[in-house]
This record gives structure tokens, sequence and C-alpha cells, in this order.
């Protein structure tokens, strides 16, 4: 089966891949030109990559770990997807959490999982930007592809991210530098607003910078969208948001006469108070400000293809994230099927963490809850969630040993090259076998029932 | 596969090959019907039943990034219509959730459970492509293909304007390969320039100069289009949506885009959505009369009517003005823009058409004034624009509405009566559609509309995809519930039980061209795209099972 193109070239050793992904951020750079050293299996320069992109490349290396550990103790593959599978299906309340660094395929297949054994499937969006999939569902969204920003934009709002160490080339490739086609002068065609609680890295490169209060941002959307609709807003709102009307009706009067506005938005604002609220009201300024002209509000997201993982929860059951299927149906209830929330309140009684570490940056309370519980982990590193794993697999790279399918923060998906070959197994084919085991495990568990009934009615 | 299977004893409606109810065998093997099976195949008996090609439906928005976007727009719509997973003998199914947008396994289950075998999804961006097809490949059992967006291509544009005309064609057929899509889809042509480029404005007048394109208009782009599609050959030709949507007094404008299309063949869909008259900005009339004539009487104009249906909907649409003009009349303002870069607009509302509103009255009106004037039913087929005048799940209804003037009687009385006022009045409104009509309209029309030789058809050659009905004096009863499903040769629906799961596959087109053509594309795509040229094509990894369907030329 023909996957993308071969794009390399070889001189002896030396391997130069084109057109390669770097999959740290959200940003999806696809323009990477890798220089692989085949026989030391290392890549040795990333033209084109930001400081993170030549962290996941150039320190990329194939370790020599064990396939998989059950225990702590050495095993292979094989054995570790027997005992996973047993987990699994003896499990009553399982969940699958992570997702955000693994390809579309393996997400498919992951998800599939869950809907066979009524568990449930959640990923990063969940501590990310799952507030703003919720307030979409409340007040819907005006978004655009990046292009569209690169080509026309003229008014650009940084709000509550730093994109100049999260998304180290949002500003050179998309939306601040970048050339476009209605936009040949680049910044000076161009205006560059940051919004935040604080001075970040990414300021400097604004020509306005609009420092708010931390956890008014709620009141201060809400200001601008009253001031964007020609209402009263009460003076008394300087003192809580720390802006002056002044700012604010200035913004607004630029936010009402640029020709494309954007809108985007982070963490400071979906992670702080008013979460969903804070989402729901970028969204619905975004959205209102098209009465004057062409606006957009677009979250900046953070993980290679955390938007995948939304994108592809979304297809296959209706709703992006934090899905149950214990009633052999799908249901959405963040805060009930999250998994935070599932591990704090000790619901789970199996997880599968899947490209992703919540043992690094969960609650304690979620940790110790995962500490007690068998827990089943995919991941190329050995991470703090695989220390306290029942079940730890060694898996390939995707993006570098596995190819597959992406979804760039604005939906574009892109598919992945690969420039080096592992010995290791993908997540995918980790997932393949578990899921053909359980179901296996789970006829088997069928069939015994009905055995035993009979044996009962017999009596 | 060698599997071979026979139907007795029911009453066939092929109307491409000129049966009409006669009773005979149909036999298959292989997956393909054949002249003959050996005498010990299994049999299925169809006494007293209605043996017809599975359905086709020429014109649906089911997969890709509008359909997902308005899939997570509406928790509401799928919490009330859940879709369980089953645990059959063979296999077991997925779990979904219902509504107007459905998710993509219960899409797939549902199309063939009404015994629907092959969908097409209306409109993709081509840069996104790979979303749509990766959500048809998780849409289980039907064929499927879709369409690209072409009328608002920034590079094609440019093409045009300096009258390029080779260019356009090789560009085209890029496109075509580079998606693995079925044709053009123009959407409001020149209308996304404006809306993006200029602070929200709209095109109303297909004379009217396009933004930023001083020397195009939307005439010139359609023309463009429908001469260099009918020059590849493909299967089916420029699939439109005409400008101004929607709008009261647009019959002219759908006029005046069939007169573009100067004898070419052409196919306006939804068209019942662009036959109203009135005065601009006033209220709807219907001139559905003027329309059908008009396609009565031009032998190269197919049209799918896109009926309104009562009820819940979802406008998604390629046309974002018409969305963000949406929101005005409806009760749900959760709107949604998404624009592509450098090829679409996409705009979503969540919507609902009731009985007693006037102007939803009339559109509903307007639609079965269309069915019933038509004079040619292959060339007037069956859609409601799936789900933006109504869910695909309201298909029955609508063939019920057609076949049985009582019920549509009853239907008009109680719907807004000023609105039923303004149809015209005349035998056409006693007119009720035949069962070899509605195999027409249904299956063999959109079948030969697409250019899909071995569907919509029962004779050798023709792809296994067969439905059983019950016959029933209640059409909308005996069209919702076929008693067998047969898709491939294999049976889905067995005795109104869901007995296999199957993988349908991708059907589209692959037309020549000139490979130098990339050399004109490329420095396009680096400049104002943000993917590399290299990594824009979709690789064969996203259609696993595809069939090419041959141009003319091929």
């Amino acid at each position: 089966m023909m996957r993308v193109a071969e794009k390399a070239k070889s001189e002896g050793n030396i391997k130069i891949v084109e057109d390669a992904t770097c999959t740290f951020c959200g940003c999806l750079c696809d323009d990477m030109v890798l220089t692989v050293d085949v026989d030391a299996k290392k890549i040795t320069k990333a033209k084109n990559a930001c400081v993170l992109g030549k962290a996941l490349f150039l320190n990329y290396e194939e370790e020599d770990r064990p396939f998989a550990l059950i225990g702590g103790k050495e095993a292979t593959t094989a054995e570790a997807v027997e005992e996973a599978a047993q987990i699994l299906a003896n499990a009553r309340f399982p969940i699958i959490y992570g997702m955000s660094d693994t390809t579309c395929e393996t997400q498919r297949k992951a998800v599939g999982l869950m809907d066979m054994l009524g568990g449930t499937i959640d990923s990063t969006t969940s501590v990310c930007h799952g507030p703003t999939g919720m307030a979409l569902q409340g007040v819907g969204e005006s978004t655009a592809t990046l292009g569209e920003i690169k080509n026309r934009a003229d008014l650009v709002i940084y709000w509550g991210g730093n994109p100049a160490e999260s998304l180290p080339r949002h500003f050179a490739r998309y939306a601040v530098t970048a050339k476009g086609m209605y936009t040949p002068n680049r910044k000076k065609d161009r205006t560059i607003v940051n919004i935040d609680v604080r001075h970040t890295k990414s300021v400097p490169v604004a020509d306005i910078f609009i420092q708010v209060k931390p956890g008014a941002d709620f009141e201060l959307l809400w200001a601008l969208r009253a001031l964007v609709k020609n209402r009263h807003v009460d003076p008394n709102i300087e003192k809580k948001t720390g802006v002056s009307l002044k700012t604010m009706k200035d913004l607004v009067e630029r936010m009402k006469n640029c020709r494309y506005g954007v809108l985007f938005f982070g963490m400071g604002l979906t992670m702080t108070r008013g979460r969903h609220f804070n989402s729901a009201a970028i969204l619905s300024l975004g959205s209102d400000l098209n009465e004057y002209t062409h606006f957009i509000a677009t979250p900046m997201r953070g993980h290679g293809n955390v938007t995948g993982a939304d994108t592809v929860v979304a297809w296959q059951t209706g709703y992006p994230f934090g899905v149950n299927f214990s009633r052999g149906y799908p249901k959405f209830n963040p805060g009930e099927f999250t998994a935070t929330d599932m591990f704090v309140r000790g619901d789970a009684d199996a997880g599968l963490i899947l490209a992703s570490d919540p043992g690094s940056n969960f609650t304690q309370a979620a940790v110790d809850h995962m500490k007690k519980i068998p827990m089943i982990v995919l991941d190329p590193k050995y991470t703090h969630t695989a220390k306290l794993a029942r079940v730890a697999f060694t898996t390939a790279h995707y993006g570098i040993n596995v190819p597959g399918t992406a979804y760039r923060s604005d939906g574009v998906p892109i598919e992945l090259r690969t420039c080096l070959d592992s010995k290791y197994p993908s997540d995918e084919e980790v997932i393949t076998a578990i899921y053909r085991r359980v179901e296996q495990l789970l006829i088997a568990k069928k069939r015994s029932k009905g055995a035993n009934n009979k044996r009962q009615k017999a009596a | 596969m060698g599997s071979t299977l026979r139907i007795v004893n029911g009453r066939v409606h092929d109307p491409a090959n000129g049966v009409d109810g006669k009773t005979r065998d149909i036999c298959i093997k292989d997956g393909k019907i054949v002249k003959s099976v050996p005498p010990k195949t299994k049999c299925v008996d169809a006494k007293g039943m209605v043996v017809m090609p599975g359905g086709v439906d020429i014109h649906c928005h089911i997969a890709g990034a509008k359909a997902n976007i308005a899939r997570k727009l509406q928790p509401d719509d799928h919490r009330r219509d859940i879709h369980r997973r089953m645990e059959l003998e063979k296999i077991n199914t997925r779990s979904g959730t219902g509504g107007t947008v459905p998710s993509t396994f219960t899409t797939g289950y549902r199309y063939a459970t009404l015994g629907y075998t092959t969908a097409m999804e209306a409109a993709a961006p081509p840069l996104l492509a790979r979303h749509t097809l990766e959500e048809l490949d998780d849409t289980p059992v039907i064929d499927k293909g879709f369409y690209i967006l072409m009328g608002n291509n920034v590079l094609l544009y440019k093409m045009l304007q300096e009258e390029r005309h080779e260019e356009i064609r090789n560009a085209v057929a890029w496109w075509l390969n580079a998606t693995k899509s079925y044709t053009t889809k123009l959407v409001s042509p020149g209308s996304d320039e404006p809306w993006k480029g200029h602070r929200n404005a709209t095109i109303t007048q297909l004379n009217d100069k396009i933004d930023g394109f001083e020397q195009l208009t939307p005439r010139k782009i359609i023309t463009s289009m429908v001469n260099t599609v009918d020059d590849l050959g493909l299967p089916h030709p420029v699939h439109i949506h005409c400008n101004n949507l929607g709008h009261s007094g647009n019959y002219k404008t759908t006029l005046e885009t069939m007169k573009a299309a100067d004898g070419r063949r052409i196919h306006v869909t939804h068209i019942q959505f662009h036959s109203y008259g009135g005065k601009p900005d006033g209220e709807p009339t219907s001139k559905a009369p003027e329309i059908a004539e008009y396609i009565n009487n031009n032998p190269n104009i197919t049209a799918d009517v896109g009926q309104v249906m009562f009820g819940k909907s979802t406008s998604m649409t390629a046309d974002a003005p018409l969305a963000w003009m949406l929101t005005r009349y409806s009760n749900d303002k959760r709107w949604v823009n998404a624009d592509t870069e450098c090829e679409s607009g996409c705009g979503i509302i969540p919507f609902a058409y009731q009985e007693r509103v006037y102007t939803h009255a009339l559109q509903w009106a307007t639609g079965l004034e269309l069915f019933l004037l038509s004079k040619d039913p292959w060339r007037m087929v069956l859609s409601t624009d799936h789900p933006n005048g109504g869910a695909f799940t309201s298909y029955p209804r609508l063939i019920r509405t057609l076949m049985d003037r009582e019920f549509r009687k009853q239907q008009m009385e109680s719907v807004n009566q000023r609105a039923v006022a303004k149809i015209k009045r005349g035998h056409h409104m006693e007119r009720e559609y035949t069962l070899q009509e509605i195999a027409i309209i249904t299956r063999a029309g959109p079948a030969r509309i697409l250019g899909l030789k071995n569907k919509g058809h029962l004779g050798p050659g023709a792809d296994a995809d067969i439905t059983i009905y019950d016959e029933h004096e209640d059409k909308e009863l005996m069209f919702s519930a076929p008693r067998y499903v047969i898709k491939d040769g294999r049976l889905i629906i067995d005795n109104h039980e869901f007995r296999n799961n199957h993988e349908g596959k991708i059907l589209h087109v692959s037309p020549l061209y000139d490979e130098g053509i990339e050399d004109v594309i490329r420095p396009f795509v680096e400049d104002f795209y943000t993917i590399r040229f290299d990594n824009y094509a979709v690789s064969d990894h996203y259609a696993p099972r595809r069939e090419v369907i041959p141009t003319t030329k091929q």
C-alpha cells in the first residue's frame, strides 16, 4: 500500500529527508529537512526546525530498552499484550487516556477498543482545550485554516498564550512575519496585540500589550463584546480587569475596522477561572465581530496530534473527548468521564495511557489512584507514567519511525513521513494486538457464562 | 468471494433494463449480478416483495471537516438519538450517535438499513480531502465518493483571469487525482473572495466582478468549469450549487446558470432552494413551474431536488455567506464559519423547518412541485441535501408523499395555508409516483447521472447491491424497513436483522493530465498555502478499497 512518496536522497550512509513533519507542537510544520545518519540511527540536522523541533529530532535515539516491562520485569511485546488484554478484559470501568502524540490510525483503534469493552476514552484535550470544545457546543465558532491568516490577517490578537515559547514558529510561519497574498510586507501589514496577565516572551513582538488582572479575562472579554455591540459598560470594569475603558474602546475600534481579524487563545483562558466560559466568551467575541468585518477566533494547541484525537473521537462517537461506552453507546460528560476526574474519584479500575505522561502532570490524588490500579502504558520513552505502570510497552516514534496521519491545530490533516526504522512496534500494532486478544477473551467469557447458565438451569 | 445467491419470486423494478414489476430471478456470483447460477444455490424467497437496485444518494454531507464540526456542535442532537453497538453472530458493530449529523459508523449502518448502498459526499475542500477519506473509511457498508470544491479556488481564478484554459484543464485533473475524488463542485462561485477578503461582502449577479479578480465573474467561472469537466470526459458533470441560494427571486440566477452551460452537461443540485420568485429581501414565492419547464426542455440539465422536510435539520454548506444570513432566521444561534485557505468557505447553523412558518411551508411545497412537474424522472432525482433540507432518514416519508396523494393532501392542509395558496394548481398536484418512478429517482436515475455503469440496475455485470422491500400500503413503512439488503453480493440485512458487516469502496476518477502542471501548482502552494506541495496529494493509504471510474477519454 503506497504511503506518501519517499522524499529522501541517500549518499552512502547519510540520508536527507525533505518535507518531513515535526510533531512537537500544534504548528505541525511540514517543511523539515532532516539529515539522517542511518547507521548511527540518529538525526544529525533538522533544517527549519525551531528549538522544540530540534530537541525532538536531534535528541532522538533508539534506546536499548526492553520491548516491554511487566511489573518492572523485562518481557516481550507478546507477553505484555497478553497481560494488558487480561487486565482490560477483567476490568469493569477501564479508561484509555492520552492519544495526543500518536497517529490518527492508532486513535481510531483505541476508540474501537473502548467501544468493545464498554470503557471510557479521553484525550489530553480534557486538560487543554476541552473547555473550548464545550464552548463550541454552546456558541459555535468562526475559524479558518492558518493559510487564510497568513494571506489576509491584518489584526492578530494573542490572548492567554505564549507562542514564542510553546509554538515558536507560529509567528514566522502563520501570523506575524509570514508573507502572504495580501500581506506582502509581512509584519508591516499587520497590527499585533498581546493580552495576558503577565509580560511573556511573546510580548515583544506585539505592537500593543494589554495586561489583564489574573482571573478577570471573562469580564474583559464580556466588556469587549458589549462595546462591539455599542452597549454601555460601567466604568467599574476598569478596576475589575485592570484595563482602562479607553484601551478597550481603542481595541474594539481596531477590531471593527480591520480587514481580517484573528483571536488566538490558549491555556491562559481555558485553564483559569472561567474555563469554558472564557472560551465561549472569546469565540462569541470573534463571531460577533462578523457584523462589521471578517473575524475568526481559534485555539492554539500544544501537542502534535491533540487535534487529531478530538477529530477522531468526534467522528466516531459524536463527541470530542470524555466519552463513555458503558451502556453500549457513547455518552459525553466532562467531569464524569474525563481522565483526571475518573482517577481522582477512584472510578477507573484499569487505565491504558497512550502517547501521554499524566504520571508527571496530573494532581497527586489522581497519581495516587493510578498507582493503585493496573495501568498499561505505550510510549517510546520510559516516562513517569511508565514507572508506575503494571505493563509498559516501548513503542516507536510517530513521525520518525512510524507513518500515519496527524491534524494540525487548524484541522489540516498531514501524512507523516518517516526517516528511520525502529525495532519497536508502533502504537497501532500494539493496540491492534491488544484488541484482538481482548476480543477472544470476551468471547470466551461469554461462552463460559452461557455454559454456567446452562449448568445452573440443569442443576 | 465465490459465493452465489439467487433471489426468487420477487417483483423486480429495474428501470435501466426496462423491467417494471415483473417477477423474475436475480442471480448473484462473486459480488456481481450474473445471468445464471448453479441450481443448488442458496435462495432468498422474495415472494410478495419488491426487488430494486440499492439506493444511490447523489448529494449528502456525511464525511469530512464540515460534517465533523457540525457533529461536534450538536451534542444535544446526539443525546436524543443513540445507536447501540450490536454483537452479532459473526462480528460486532460499532456504537455511535445520530441526529441530523450522525457519527460515521451510524451513518453507514443507517444508510444500509434504508436500503441505500452508495452515497456521495457533496463537498470537500481539496486541502482537507484526507479528512473526508478518513471519515469515509469509517463509514461502513456503503460505497462512497466525494466532490471537491473548485468554484472558489484562487489558483484557478488566477489562471482563468489570464485565460490559461489548457492549464486549467490540467490543474483540475491534477486536483481530482490528488484527492481521489469524483467531480468538481461549484458552490456559489465567486462568493468567497468578497466574504473573506472584503469584510463579509456578498456577490449577487452572475456578471458581478469578483473581489480581487476584476476580470472574472461567476458566469465566467461556471462556463470555464463546465467546459473543463466536459473536456475531461468525467462520468459526472460539474455539480453546481448556484449563486443566491435561499434568496427570493433567485430562480432567475438559476435559469441564467443553466443557460450558461450552453447545451453542455451540468448538474444543478438541491434545485428547490434555487427556485424562488418574489422581490429581493421580500417574501419568496415558488417558481418551480419555470424551473421544471426549463429542465424538462433541456436534456443537458440534470438536477436533484433538495426537498425540505419538516423537523430538525442542520444547515451546513460551503456557502458561508448563506449560513451567516440564516442566523437571522434560526432560533438556534450557534453559527459556525470555517475558511479553508485558497479554496473554500464553510458555514453551519442548526435549523428546523416548521409547518406553520410561511417560508418553510413554501419551500416544502416548491420541492414537491418540482417532483410533480418533472417530465423526466431520470433527470430530476431525489435528495434532501442531507442534512440541510432534512436528514436522509426522512427519505421514506418523502417517498410516501410522492406516491400517496391522500397523504400529501393531508400534509398540505396542515401547513401554512398562505404558502399553499401560492402554489400553482393543476393535474400535476394529483400525480402519484409509481414504484418504477421511485426506483428511477432513488436508484437508476442518480446512478446514470453519476455515470456509474455498475450501479442503479440489476442487469448482468452490475454490482450486486440490491434492496428487497415488503410490499406495503403505507409506503413510508415499506421504504423505511427493507426485508433484505445485499451489498456486493453479501446479505447485510437478512429478514430485517443486521447480519453482516461490510466495507464499501471509494469511487473516484483518475483523468489524464500533463504532469508539467505541477510546476505551476507547486510554487503557488509553497507561497500561499501553509503546507508543502509534496505533502498535498493524498496517498493510496487513504483509500485502501477503491474503484476508478473511467472518463470517456479512457
